[in-house]
């Protein structure tokens, strides 16, 4: 147990509501620099562990220990997307991604709409958009705006929950694209819950599923997608899946 | 010259401000303790005529406050020069907010043909190059009123605001009326339950903190009564006043004002959530009316309570200046409620508890209004339950001044 690399590693994690034990002795590591995706079912568990990670839902049982080298770091630790995008909603969007800047670090007024504006131009959005309050956006827009700011001060770990979902597909295509820059250029971490086969194709240097509060397959795409695991079987070979893979039939 | 500090920091003192350039240094090597394995980053002047810049170590978020007066105090050079070069290669790390700087400072308008940047390792070019794109398009700021004029703006805004809101209030007054009258066509369109529970939210539930104030405030009003009339010897008329006082006014009054700190401002962070979430919409596509689901429920629930309460109020605060009088005045109960028999007719008890539905009613109405108008953020939640507050207390107070100037007028 415990590679010398790993940026996350978790060992016989539970996590529970109540009688509901989602997470029931888990397992996993995430290497420094490695992009794993994580797959499971609706209501599977993905979120809750994702915030356990974090520390935001306290654990029953288990460790998880994030790479000493990191938690040193001074300002940019974790970054974080959350499911519904959890935006301040007396911020505006540029507000929102300026937060985390504002709060740690101390540069002119002009430097930081700068920064923020770039920040939400890599996510597709103009500097238009940032005068929007998070109830004035759609719900693709909040999503980018969302990752604007969990990518705000470049963190070493960043978490991201169904990043794609309510993006079109050009636009999950563009945030492969910039995932995969940043990840080459700054060595991020990225765990990542998503059902979009083709970033997990794309970007994913790992795949875990999730079944029954385990992680059930661990590996590359392909291997995850060769699993036995009937769970995973049905995910990836199921007719959805398919459909993908030979449209017209 | 070059000044070499003990962590390979290295900078020409080209019209350096000195004392700030110590102070970042100072912050910046403190910073530099919690991750000793990154460089500072550097931006030193190699040459002058043509311009020859190198930028070094890491130039991470980090390090945002350093970076930024390293590119400030070069700008001046750079806006003067014919031709310049920015040698990158030195560079160690890089993060957007270093690349934008970077960048930024690439786009300096110089004379011949721009900057020349000497790109670094692989890695790091894909980051510069997003750079390279980014904040083209320049963003210009609304311009901003006259000082004058932006404050005769807010005047005109809040004096709109006013009306505005005697319209919202009469608009749903209308409409809440509508539909008890549609209820009254019809009783089942009432929604029992609902109300039933609203009516135990805030008249059950609120009967102990209702009656332990009122009681206090009677029992308040009964010392200083007797305290200030003893010189005159005029004790025993402390009867009449707390009699008088508190079943005319001060009984529905102090409970309307207790209902619309309670209950008016939880009416409107419920409407104002269940709008902020969407819900509300929700119930108008399955064709359900929220005045009706949601509003006459509330307000029903109120007026049916508001004047419960303002009774047991009453008796609360009587029973707190009968005890005053007895313990502290030496009255015995009997002769208090002897007294209190003379001093106090039904009318004084009418008077009272007539006003107190008309204030449920401008409770709730205007808690629903409030609601209603909460927009996206919490911000707007939180304002609109202040404004509900403040509202219903002022316009239950107006309306006791207004019915007050009516029993007179009447004789009662
Ligand atoms: N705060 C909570 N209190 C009680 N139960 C919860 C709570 N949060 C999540 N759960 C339960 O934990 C289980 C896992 O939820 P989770 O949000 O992790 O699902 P998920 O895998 O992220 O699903 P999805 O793909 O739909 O987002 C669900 O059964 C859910 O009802
Ligand atoms: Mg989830």
């Amino acid at each position: 147990m415990g590679e010398n690399n790993a940026a996350i590693q978790i060992d016989d994690l539970v996590v529970g509501f109540g009688r509901h034990v989602v997470i029931d002795r888990l397992s996993l590591t995430v290497r420094r620099g490695e992009t794993m995706g994580l797959v499971g079912a609706s209501g599977g568990g993905k979120s809750v562990l994702m915030r356990a990670m974090i520390g935001l839902l306290p654990k029953r049982g288990g460790e998880i220990r994030i790479d000493p080298q990191i938690e040193r770091r001074a300002v940019n630790r974790l970054g974080v997307l959350f499911q519904q995008g959890a935006l301040f909603s007396s911020l505006n969007a540029r507000q929102n991604v300026q937060f985390p800047l504002r709060e740690n670090i101390n540069i002119s007024d002009e430097l930081l709409d700068e920064i923020a504006n770039a920040k939400l131009e890599m996510v597709g959005l103009t500097p238009a958009d940032g005068e929007k309050f998070p109830s004035e956006l759609s719900g693709g827009m909040t999503k980018r705006v969302a990752l604007a700011r969990a990518l705000a001060l470049d963190p070493a770990i960043l978490f991201l929950d169904e990043p794609t979902s309510g993006l079109d597909p050009i636009a999950a295509g563009e945030f492969d694209a910039l995932i995969t820059v940043l990840q080459k250029t700054l060595g991020l971490t990225v765990f990542m819950v998503t059902h979009d086969l083709s970033s997990l194709a794309s970007i994913c240097n790992r795949v875990a599923a999730l079944a029954d509060g385990k992680i059930v397959a661990l590996g590359s795409l392909d291997e995850v997608r060769a699993s036995d695991h009937p769970w995973v079987r049905s995910y990836f070979h199921g007719v959805r899946a398919k459909m993908i893979h030979s449209p017209g039939q | 010259m070059h000044i070499k500090t003990g962590n390979g920091f290295e900078k020409t003192p080209l019209e350096i401000d000195q004392s700030r350039q110590v102070w970042i240094l100072l912050h910046a090597h403190m910073r530099n303790e919690t991750h000793a394995s990154d460089l500072l980053p550097t931006l030193t002047t190699q040459a002058r005529d043509p311009l020859s810049l190198r930028a070094g170590g890491a130039w991470t978020v980090e390090h945002a406050e350093l970076m930024e007066h390293l590119c400030q105090d070069v700008t001046p050079n750079v806006r003067g020069a014919v031709g310049a070069e920015l040698d990158l290669a030195a560079v160690t790390a890089l993060d957007t907010s270093g690349a934008w700087l970077l960048e930024k400072l690439s786009r300096a308008p110089i004379h011949g043909d721009g900057i020349k940047v000497r790109y670094p390792s692989d890695t790091l070019v894909g980051l510069l190059t997003q750079a390279h794109k980014l904040n083209r398009c320049a963003s210009s700021p609304e311009p901003r009123k006259a000082w004058p004029l932006a404050q005769l703006d807010r005047a005109t805004d809040y004096m709109a605001g006013v009306s505005h809101d005697a319209v919202a209030f009469l608009h749903l007054l209308g409409a809440v009326c509508t539909s008890l009258g549609r209820i009254i066509l019809h009783p089942s369109r009432l929604r029992l339950t609902s109300t039933v529970y609203q009516l135990f939210r805030v008249g059950w539930q609120a009967i102990p903190i209702m009656v332990l104030i009122t009681f206090l405030i009677g029992a308040i009003i009964a010392q200083q009564g007797i305290f200030h009339f003893r010189r005159f010897g005029a004790e025993s008329y402390v009867v009449d006043m707390v009699g008088i006082l508190v079943m005319r006014e001060i009984g529905v009054l102090i409970v309307a004002i207790m209902v619309a700190g309670r209950s008016g401002s939880a009416y409107t962070a419920e409407i104002g959530a269940m709008k902020m979430r969407e819900e509300i919409d929700a119930l108008i596509t399955m064709e359900r009316d929220p005045i009706e689901v949601l509003i006459v429920p509330r307000v029903l629930a109120l007026v049916l309570a508001l004047p419960i309460l303002a009774f047991l109020g009453s008796l609360a605060a009587l029973y707190g200046g009968g005890l005053i009088a007895w313990l502290y005045g030496g009255m015995s109960p009997a002769i208090f409620i002897a007294r209190l028999h003379e001093a106090v007719s039904v009318t004084h008890f009418e008077v009272g508890l007539i006003k107190a539905p008309f204030m449920a009613l401008v409770i709730g109405i205007v808690a629903a209004m409030e609601g209603l108008r909460v927009k996206g953020s919490a911000e707007s939640l939180g304002r609109q339950t202040t404004a509900s507050v403040v509202k219903s207390i002022f316009l239950v107070i107006v309306i006791d001044g207004v019915f007050a100037v009516f029993f007179a007028s009447i004789g009662m």
